[in-house]
């Protein structure tokens, strides 16, 4: 099995998602120049965080337009699985793939440290290994992370249990402190309908390791690459 | 030809005596164009011309040292075939004038030093100063500079895992912004800035230049006066987006070999660039400036060859490789240009619009830049500073209330609000994060991590700037001791006021002093370093702050430590002794008001010891926790082992023995070589038999444990004279609220 992990100029977290993968959960990994304009032989597709484009315009908006995106909406199209941290997940948003958008955060500054989601939907690919309300401590280092959509795609995507990760505090209460961004909703993470396109932005790839004291991430990485296995199996 | 007049030469900060020596050497008037280049390349910022023969006492060798002062970056070997590189720089000017662009531009400066020398920056530290925070402008410098830092580091995607912050009145007209960045390379790769090979190839890449910046290396080799705000032209704009492209592609094209040197346009620009890659090399550059990407059209030689544009690089190729250097430049959409040749005449020569503009020795604008042994003597003040009538001072009446004002001064309160702006764990590197003595960065495919961290006290080497200079060597290597590093390297900002003033280097020259016997006595080599002078606004300096950023290797990563108490039950252990030592504290400042007296004196013996002492302590895996105690003294560092935990604050039982002491030595007087540590009680004694066989004394003080910490001071006769009994979560919320509550403008 290959991961590809998708660079962008500005791309900073590619390097990261290429060890965790390669040396923690031991797979094959591929960076992906954002210029190729096919994703051969790849199993899961990472679009990891950073600053694609310098975050010129809006975050995302550039990287939308790479060639190599529309390789990835094939991917997506066709029931790959394709997961977006951070910067990614922005991608996502701006791409299409997700529905709705980001705003800068509540309180204008960029915020990293730990904090806590709480898992919404623990059947999809990327969260098979939680149990529904587990809550994971994960870290976050964004500008641009309060999502916001309109009440009709918010009603759709609580009808669709579209909505994958909410902040909470340690306790899994959402309480308006828990909320780092003012994200609507506490919205951390959410899925495509057909659930094989996830974004969020806590960085699960910052916390797989006991040396960064913190491996709440592999319950995500590892859920995701089990589910590739077991079909690889089949 | 222009005839220079002496309002062109005060224009281009160049003496009447020094405006002879370049005609003298070149035999001719210069032209403005080489005038200009002369005027950068000899201001202070570039020459060094007041500060070199004093830095030459630092010293620069030892086993590990790969690469000391005089590249881009020092280099110390970190075994497994690795080389650490780093360097500290200051962007104290710019700052003032343009705080966002200007710290922003000062982690871009620094990132390319590092990079520039094959090496993939891994880490950036920044050491602060201000002027007092109830005035509004200090608080939008503060708040910008932080802004500007976060900007820039963030988007290029290194981590900001620590520094230090402080304030002072003195630093008002004059905020000091240093900047660190550590880089990693297999030390085979390590590249320097010669332009080596005669007929090869000078390119171009990066940002096209503009006319932003110009002169900023005069600038920054000047006082400020009212007119400051006038100098915004002069501050250049960063692009962080093009900085990371800068940086991949500079590691891209190390990883297939196709450069010889190569050296980042900082201040000075091209000029310095060119002039500085010859002279090393001991080769000459012709440059065609009509080969030069700009950004508009018409720009004039002595614009292009000043312009400090940011986020541009000039690189020597390997003949013949152009096309491979071009085509990964373009990969990554970064503009390159071949605009010249090595030759082999040692002159920098410069051609624009078919003419000659400049042909000037390169080693003139570099080597043979004039120096100065410039007079010093005290300032007539330094007595009565150093003055301070202990006995006149009233003692500490409710101690707990004295902590708590302790743990809300800028310089000790919690500096969460600004870390938590700043992506310190991009890279997965970072094991131990801001908020401890020192950061710890594990070396991917290792065993091995690095400690990093920055310490000064511009208020100890104001009032002595000799044991100020030792004081914070010693320091800074405590720290990273506690952290469970061996210190294998420094660098040093020295940020000093205007050195044309006796007093200003008498400073300078008993800060070096002190440093370096520091160094020689702890076994650290100094591997680079820079110099800031002028940082004085109407005629008012800053105190003397040379900021030191130190490096330790830590084996195996498991064994970094921590600051903070970890398990109820555990002993504190001190190691070392209180002495009465409140002159120069910040207690004396916060409390009394008073920014006198001696600081505490260091005895090298004793600090060597104490570190020994600890690092073995370590090795043998007998620690759970160790922190240094140093502003605010021994009841801060207890205070602080208790609530800077971050899963999990944990409270203490304390007891000391006053002995003849004032109660507010005992308390917050700043005697060095001490550091509180936690140990599992069957450890204790062993901690106290390895002391006794370091000589270096140690006394178990109490224990961790409970939601409230309790110190109880005991009298010569053994009965309780005062004490602190507080809850761990009041202390919690004082301490990590107050910089954010004092960075208000509601107040």
């Amino acid at each position: 099995m290959t991961v590809g992990i998708i660079v962008f100029p500005g791309s900073n977290c590619d390097r990261d998602c290429e060890y965790v993968f390669r040396e923690v959960l031991q797979v094959s990994t591929r960076l992906i120049w954002h210029c190729e304009t096919s994703l051969e032989n790849v199993d899961v597709v990472v679009l990891p965080g950073g600053f694609s484009y310098g975050d010129y315009l809006r975050a995302g908006s550039l990287a939308k337009v790479s060639p190599i995106m529309n390789a990835i909406k094939r991917f997506a199209h066709a029931g790959g699985l394709v997961l977006g941290i951070c910067n990614g997940f922005q991608i996502l948003l701006e791409s299409g793939l997700l529905p709705g958008a980001m705003l800068r955060n509540e309180k204008l500054t960029f915020i990293c440290e730990d904090i806590y989601v709480r898992v919404e939907n623990a059947s999809l690919p990327f969260t098979r290994q939680c149990v529904p309300g587990q809550v994971l401590k994960l870290p976050i280092a964004h500008a641009d992370g309060n999502y916001y959509t309109d009440p009709v795609t918010l009603s759709a995507l609580k009808a669709k249990a579209q909505i994958v990760f909410r902040y909470c505090d340690a306790q899994g209460r959402l309480t308006a402190e828990a909320n780092p961004n003012g994200s609507l909703d506490h919205i951390a993470g959410l899925c495509n309908a057909e659930g094989n396109v996830l974004g969020l932005m806590p960085h699960p790839e910052r916390c797989a390791e006991e040396a960064l004291h913190n491996t709440d991430g592999l319950f995500l990485l590892s859920s995701m690459l089990g589910t590739m296995r077991n079909e690889a199996m089949v | 030809m222009t005839s220079i007049s002496q309002e062109l030469l005060d224009q281009h900060g160049l003496s009447h005596d020094e405006y002879q020596r370049i005609v003298d050497r070149l035999g001719r008037a210069p032209t403005i164009t080489e005038l200009g280049m002369f005027s950068v390349m000899w201001s202070e910022h570039c020459s060094y011309k007041s500060s070199r023969i004093h830095l030459k006492r630092f010293p620069t060798e030892g086993a590990r040292v790969l690469q000391g002062p005089g590249e881009n970056a020092g280099a110390v070997d970190i075994g497994d075939g690795l080389a650490a590189v780093f360097k500290i720089e200051s962007h104290n000017h710019p700052s003032f004038i343009e705080p966002f662009q200007g710290a922003a531009t000062g982690v871009g400066g620094i990132l390319r030093d590092i990079f520039t020398m094959g090496a993939r920056p891994i880490a950036l530290l920044n050491a602060l100063r201000f002027g007092e925070l109830h005035l509004p402008q200090n608080r939008h410098l503060l708040k910008q500079v932080v802004a500007g830092i976060s900007w820039y580091g963030n988007c290029v995607g290194v981590p900001t895992v620590g520094g230090e912050i402080a304030v002072n009145d003195l630093y008002s007209r004059n905020p000091l912004v240093n900047v660190l960045c550590l880089g990693i390379v297999e030390k085979d790769r390590l590249l320097r800035g010669r332009a080596q090979g005669v007929g090869n190839p000078v390119l171009y890449i990066g940002a096209k230049t503009g006319r932003d910046g110009i002169h900023g290396a005069t600038m920054a080799s000047d006082s400020f006066d009212e007119s400051a705000d006038a100098k915004r032209p002069n501050v250049q704009v960063g692009d962080p987006f093009l900085e990371k492209l800068l940086l991949e592609v500079c590691l891209e094209l190390l990883d297939h070999d196709l450069l010889v040197g190569i050296q980042d346009m900082g201040a000075a620009g091209l000029t310095s660039s060119s002039c500085e890659m010859a002279s090393r090399a001991g080769t000459g550059i012709q440059l065609e400036l009509d080969h030069v990407p700009c950004r508009e059209p018409n720009m004039t030689a002595y614009d292009i060859l000043l312009s400090e544009s940011q986020e541009r690089m000039l690189l020597v190729a390997r003949t013949g490789e152009e096309h491979r250097v071009m085509e990964i430049c373009h990969k990554w959409g970064i503009d390159a240009a071949v605009i010249g040749q090595v030759t082999d005449d040692g002159m920098l020569r410069v051609r624009h619009g078919g003419q000659t503009v400049a042909e000037i020795p390169a080693t003139l604008l570099t080597d043979e830049a004039p120096r100065y042994e410039r007079p010093c003597a005290p300032p007539g003040y330094q007595e009565m500073l150093q003055s301070l009538a202990i006995d006149n001072l009233p003692g500490v009446k409710d101690p707990s209330e004295t902590l708590r004002s302790l743990l809300q001064s800028p310089t000790i309160a919690s500096k969460r609000w600004v870390y938590r702006q700043y992506d310190h764990m991009v890279g997965i590197r970072t094991i131990v994060r801001p908020g401890s003595d020192a950061a710890v960065l594990r070396i991917h495919g290792t065993q091995k991590a690095l400690a990093i961290t920055t310490d000064g006290n511009g208020r100890y080497c104001l009032l002595n700037p000799y044991l100020g200079g030792m004081l914070a060597v010693a320091e800074a290597a405590r720290n990273l001791v506690c952290s469970g590093a061996e210190p294998i390297g420094m660098t040093d900002c020295l940020n000093f006021g205007n050195p044309e003033r006796p007093d200003v280097m008498w400073q300078f020259v008993l800060a070096i002093e002190g440093m370096a016997e520091a160094c020689r006595a702890l076994g650290i080599p100094v591997v680079s370093g820079n110099v800031s002078f002028y940082n004085e606004t109407n005629g008012l300096s800053i105190p003397p702050t040379p900021i030191l950023g130190m490096v330790g290797l830590i084996e195996p990563p498991r064994t970094a430590i921590t600051q903070w108490f970890k398990h109820e039950g555990d002993l504190v252990i001190l190691l070392g002794e209180t002495e009465e030592d409140l002159g120069g504290t910040e207690y004396l400042k916060i409390v009394h008001h008073r920014e006198q007296g001696q600081p505490p004196w260091l005895h090298l013996d004793r600090e060597k010891a104490l570190q020994a002492c600890l690092l073995a302590l370590i090795h043998d895996g007998v620690i759970r926790s160790a922190h240094d105690c140093s502003e605010g003294g021994l009841a801060v560092a207890i205070a602080e082992s208790c609530i800077t935990n971050p899963a999990r604050p944990l409270g203490a039982t304390i007891q000391l023995s006053k002995g003849r002491l004032r109660l507010d030595a005992v308390l917050f007087g700043e005697t060095p070589s001490r550091v509180v540590l936690s140990v599992p009680t069957h450890e204790g004694n062993r901690v106290l038999e390895c002391a006794a066989a370091h000589r270096v004394p140690a006394a178990v003080i109490g224990e961790v444990g409970g939601d409230r910490l309790t110190v109880k001071i005991l009298d010569d006769t053994g009965q309780e004279c005062a004490s602190i009994d507080q809850s761990i979560e009041s202390l919690l919320t004082t301490w990590s609220t107050a910089l954010e509550a004092q960075l208000s403008d509601a107040l």
